[in-house]
């Protein structure tokens, strides 16, 4: 436990001394912002009308909701840049000799990988709350959803960050890695707007493939086992496939 | 303190190193020395644990590198060719970092650390970022973060490789210095650093051990003939028909390029003197003798001889 707190912290703290974290972090509240520009307007404006037919709206609705759905796409595109250069920089530096050569495990090395972006991706998130901190001071909108839909996007981007892994730990191009792991979720991504279209069983399984369609359930507020052990699962099955990655290459190095 | 035995890897078809046996003990400095390819490093890695042999075994403080590889990991440090360094860190954060994942104890890590970088004389860039250090402080701090859990067994791969000369000399008086606490294995192609620093010498070559022992041991061992060199002042005289009729001498050339210079190396038979001889003779004829003196062979020449020894057999292996 303390070797993957070291890691973490390790991992963490050379996100935060390079211009990465602070570049993504912008990156991520700019686009973010827009869509709470335009929800927040479009809600005064349909507030309007409703109240001259005497209606109310729910703030939880019409704006949390929709902010967070669409922060899960920001997401994605951001993802790949957090996780690109976690095992391909250390590869390339040779500083991977150091870590492998150290009385600690693989898998503690992975876990601690793991938890350092998580920590960048945590504070990505915590810049949103300032928008939804602002929701809470002009209207009151329910704190329970909000919590749920927060839940869901730091499994969603748990379940983001362990493939991003297991792809950064397969080569020592961190370009290579970025855009293979924009690909992989590019596709996990769309292959839901396929489910639809398919037939019946092949549309379950594609609908439940799609990393995205997960979230919904949580931005409305509601915690279903089912898919949190989507997620949860996802991201042992990535970290998994990450040890045996970096295992492999060890015999083949 | 180290055990190596019938070490060998392959990677699909090429075998790095092939059959490779050695022991160091305790306090020891042991030299390996080989051409750049020759295995050097590969060795070096699995014995570290960074990779596993595809046979053999090998055991560091007692402790199996593929079996128990946290107890051997924790008895080792390791400098890998190029230093380890996250460009991104000071000096201390990097050791501070190196500290906690090798296992040191939080209440001695402020004082481990201090004495690595006292060790290594590297305090003045403790709070200077590792990516803007020179090459020469780079190498120091890779030897400090080795050094820092004050590990049973050292590995140092070319560890003065890319420093000035008086940063070489620092570096081998501050290797020299670890021995006795540690033991020590460092790796290099530079033959006078084996002579200076090291007790024992391991030679490797295409990934075969071809000697081992101390380098004044090879030194004679390799020296197949006793040769002299010598210089004579005998104008028009046939010098080297001459020396050539004195006992025991086997072969005679010249020493330069230049006839005229009177400089010969004369070869005599194994163990046999032929110092007196020379000069009798020279004397008696009324020659000048300005400068007659055994040529030893040094470590460059027994390097060239054992790794282009048996060609034959490595033909076969190609």
């Amino acid at each position: 436990m303390r070797n993957i707190l070291a890691i973490a912290g390790k991992e963490l703290r050379s996100y935060f001394s390079s211009p990465l974290a602070y570049f993504i972090i912008a990156f991520f509240a700019w686009p973010f912002g827009a869509f709470f520009y335009l929800y927040v307007t479009e809600f005064v404006r349909q507030g309007l009308q409703m109240a001259q037919y005497g209606g109310s709206m729910n703030v939880n609705q019409q704006v949390i909701r929709g902010i967070l759905q669409n922060a899960s796409v920001i997401i994605l595109f951001v993802m790949p840049m957090i996780t690109m250069r976690t095992y391909s920089e250390e590869k390339r530096t040779g500083t991977i000799e150091l870590l492998l050569t150290s009385p600690v495990t693989d898998l503690e090395i992975i876990i601690g990988k793991f938890l350092g972006a998580l920590g960048l991706y945590a504070a990505m998130l915590l810049v949103t709350a300032l928008y939804v901190g602002i929701l809470f001071v002009i209207g009151n909108p329910e704190w329970r959803p909000v919590i749920a839909g927060y839940i869901g996007l730091l499994l969603m981007g748990g379940a983001f960050i362990s493939i991003g892994l297991l792809i950064s730990s397969t080569t020592n191009n961190q370009i290579v890695a970025g855009v293979v792991t924009f690909a992989l979720f590019l596709m996990l991504w769309i292959v839901g707007w396929f489910a639809d279209s398919a037939g019946p069983t092949t549309g379950a399984v594609l609908r439940y493939l799609s990393l995205t369609t997960h979230l919904e359930d949580f931005s409305k507020g509601i915690i279903d086992t089912t898919h949190v052990i989507y997620y949860l699962s996802l991201i042992t099955f990535g970290l998994f496939l990450t040890s045996k990655a970096v295992d492999s290459q060890r015999w083949r190095a | 303190m180290i055990e190596v035995q019938h070490l060998t890897k392959r990677y699909g078809k090429v075998t790095a190193v092939d059959d490779v046996s050695f022991r160091v003990e305790r306090g020891e400095i042991l030299g390996f020395l080989g051409p750049n390819g020759a295995g050097k490093t590969t060795t070096m890695r699995i014995l570290t644990g960074y990779m596993p042999a595809s046979e053999g075994r090998a055991t560091v403080a007692g402790y199996d590198v593929f079996d128990q590889p946290i107890e051997a990991k924790r008895r080792t440090g390791y400098l890998p060719e190029t230093p380890p360094l996250y460009p991104e860190m000071t000096v201390r954060e990097y050791l501070d970092f190196v500290a906690r994942i090798k296992g040191v104890p939080a209440a001695e890590r402020k004082a481990r650390v201090d004495a690595a970088m006292e060790r290594t004389r590297i305090a003045d860039v403790a709070t200077r970022h590792c990516g803007k250090l020179s090459k020469g402080y780079r190498q120091r701090v890779g030897l400090a973060q080795a050094i820092l859990h004050n590990p049973e067994v050292l590995i140092l791969d070319e560890p003065t490789a890319g420093l000035d000369p008086k940063q070489i000399i620092e570096t081998r008086g501050l290797i020299r210095g670890l021995a006795g606490d540690h033991t020590i294995v460092l790796s290099t192609h530079i033959l006078p650093e084996v002579s200076q620093t090291c007790q024992r010498v391991v030679i490797i070559n295409k990934g075969r051990v071809v000697a081992v022992d101390t380098p004044d041991n090879l030194t004679a061992r390799l020296k197949g003939a006793e040769t002299m060199y010598i210089q004579v002042e005998a104008p028009g005289a046939d010098v080297a028909k001459t020396l050539a009729g004195v006992p025991g001498v086997t072969r005679i050339t010249q020493a330069d390029h230049r006839p005229e210079s009177g400089a010969f190396e004369v070869e005599s038979e194994r163990g046999r003197d032929v110092r007196r001889d020379l000069a009798r003779e020279v004397v008696m004829r009324g020659w000048g003798l300005l400068e007659l003196r055994p040529m030893r062979m040094s470590l460059e020449e027994i390097f060239l001889q054992v790794t282009t020894e048996e060609p034959a057999e490595e033909v076969t292996r190609a």
